[in-house]
């Protein structure tokens, strides 16, 4: 089954990483994406810019109406995705307690409905 | 074969198989409405063709087969529920699996019902519902809910079963100490539901689940805590009413209590100490092991009780063991200091516990403030939900009114 982990987390406390803090934290997910490929389970991930550049886009009302900004001002933001393909949802819950993104911020797990349809 | 008949024992094996039954249903899937569904189909086929051809040599697994053939008609969107005599070429199905197996199936429902990702307000009633067969109804009122609210919540758990993709497995033993808590609480919540009212089926049920656990993690102090405790309370069921009223503990007559399972109890909880992990279901059941002491005694040991409630409240808070706890203050250090002891209990919901006023109303009384603690224990009664517990509360009314008198 396919599980999206949606990665939460309050921007403020990125905001005054440093270089340095960059790429220890590039390495740290580097390597839980290396464990991820090894297992066969990793599909894709992102890491997105800010909440506060999105676009919101919507057409429900009949008429098109564009927003510049988040659909909701939340303090914890969408800041990034994975994707993996595991049986069920325990074994989606180890990779996610493994998430480096737990350690600061809250992961929500999604299962895909593709396959429900 | 009578109607009544067949219904006799259509309900027997439904109470005894449902769990299991729904988990070999829905364990590929992991869809218990529709498990359920087919399951209802099948009770309602026996119905009509046990009556009229004799119960099956194997009940379980003709309503099993059943059941699968319903389901397997529903996935070809043949929507229509016709009850035809194809059921009985099925009648000698050879395919009920081995006792271990069944047993395992039941398990594994038990952990899915539990798991962590079900909310956890919902675990007991949805195992009270898909483990052990109860209606929605039922549920709802042990709960306070009304029926439409529970109904939506257990739906509501289930599609998250199937949606989410709970697997239908016993966890790996190094998942116990995380998974056995939540499975732990629920059966205890089961036994919890059955105890005053029920006709006791669902109660065996709970210790018959206690025991299996504890089987298969001897090594879980809790799980051993829960059988013991269980098992304490369990050996008082001949005791705990006199003609329809409640017998408190303290006041039960011990000839009726069932000796052998107290003593196979108090060493189940031995060997849990031995682990040397305390517990909320081991601190439990050393309370209960005090009170079946005074079998051999003759007496209640309230020193010890209280200092047991104070280790419980301080581990594991709650307002049944707060309240406990001040009656067990009352009768050792005296009825002034027990109310002083429920002064301090700061709970919500505290004014809506019943055991809260009837134990304020004890205190009241041995002061002599008669008039306070007739006002409480009226406030109890009008609290109160089961019939042998309002029975006692109005002997101890009735006993006021002839001290004001």
């Amino acid at each position: 089954m396919r599980y999206t982990f949606l990665l939460y987390s309050d921007p403020a406390m990125s905001a005054n990483m440093t270089e340095e803090d960059w790429a220890k934290s590039k390495e740290i997910y580097g390597q839980y994406i290396s464990a991820l490929h090894e297992a066969g389970v990793f599909i894709e991930t992102d890491w997105l810019h800010p909440a506060d550049t999105a676009t919101t886009v919507t057409l429900a009302g009949g008429e098109k109406r564009v927003q510049d900004g988040p659909f909701a001002e939340t303090k914890e933001t969408l800041g990034g995705y994975f994707a993996i393909d595991v049986p069920n949802l325990d074994e989606a819950m180890k990779w996610a307690e493994k998430c480096p993104h737990v350690h600061y911020g809250k992961l929500e797990i999604r299962a895909s409905a593709m396959d429900s349809v | 074969m009578s109607e009544a008949d067949a219904q006799a024992r259509a309900n027997d094996v439904a109470r005894a198989a449902y769990g299991k039954l729904v988990a070999m249903l829905a364990s590929r899937s992991g869809d218990i409405i529709a498990a359920e569904d087919a399951l209802a189909d099948a009770f309602v086929a026996a119905l009509k063709t046990w009556p009229e051809r004799g119960i099956p040599n194997k009940p379980e697994a003709w309503l099993l087969t059943v059941a699968k053939n319903r389901r397997t008609d529903q996935l070809r969107k043949d929507a229509r529920l016709v009850i035809t005599d194809e059921a009985n070429d099925m009648a000698d199905a050879r395919q009920i699996e081995p006792q271990e197996a069944q047993l395992d199936e039941r398990l594994k429902l038990l952990f899915v019902c539990a798991h962590p990702a079900i909310d956890e307000g919902i675990r007991t009633p949805l195992m009270l519902q898909t483990v052990l067969g109860l209606e929605a109804e039922q549920i709802a009122k042990a709960f306070l809910l009304s029926p439409t609210a529970m109904a939506q919540r257990l739906v509501r758990a289930k599609k998250k079963i199937k949606s989410a993709g709970i697997p239908f497995v016993v966890p790996e033993p190094e998942a116990y100490p995380e998974r056995m808590s939540g499975v732990l609480e629920a059966v205890y919540g089961a036994y919890a539901v059955d105890w005053m009212e029920g006709d006791g089926d669902l109660s065996h049920e709970a210790f018959f689940l206690s025991n299996i656990l504890a089987e298969l993690a001897p090594d879980n102090p809790e799980a051993l805590g829960l059988t013991a405790l269980i098992g304490f309370i369990e050996a008082r069921r001949d005791a705990r009413l006199r003609n329809g009223v409640l017998v408190p503990v303290p006041e039960q007559d011990v000839d009726l209590w069932d000796r052998r399972l107290i003593d196979h109890s108090a060493s189940i909880l031995t060997e849990a100490s031995l682990k040397r992990t305390s517990g909320r279901f081991q601190l439990e059941a050393a309370i209960q092991a005090v009170h079946a002491a005074r079998s051999v005694t003759g007496k209640t040991d309230w020193r010890a009780l209280s200092q047991l409630y104070h280790g419980l409240m301080q581990a594991y808070p709650s307002i049944g063991g707060a309240v406990s706890r001040a009656a067990v203050v009352a009768e050792d250090a005296g009825p002034a200091e027990g109310l002083r002891m429920l002064e301090v209990i700061n709970h919500d919901g505290l004014q809506q516990y019943q055991p809260y006023h009837a134990v304020r109303a004890h205190c009241l009384s041995e002061l002599d403030r008669v008039a306070e603690a007739a006002e409480a224990y009226g406030n109890a009664i009008s609290l109160c939900t089961d019939a042998p517990s309002q029975r006692w509360l109005a002997k101890k009314i009735e006993n006021l009114r002839k001290k004001m008198s």
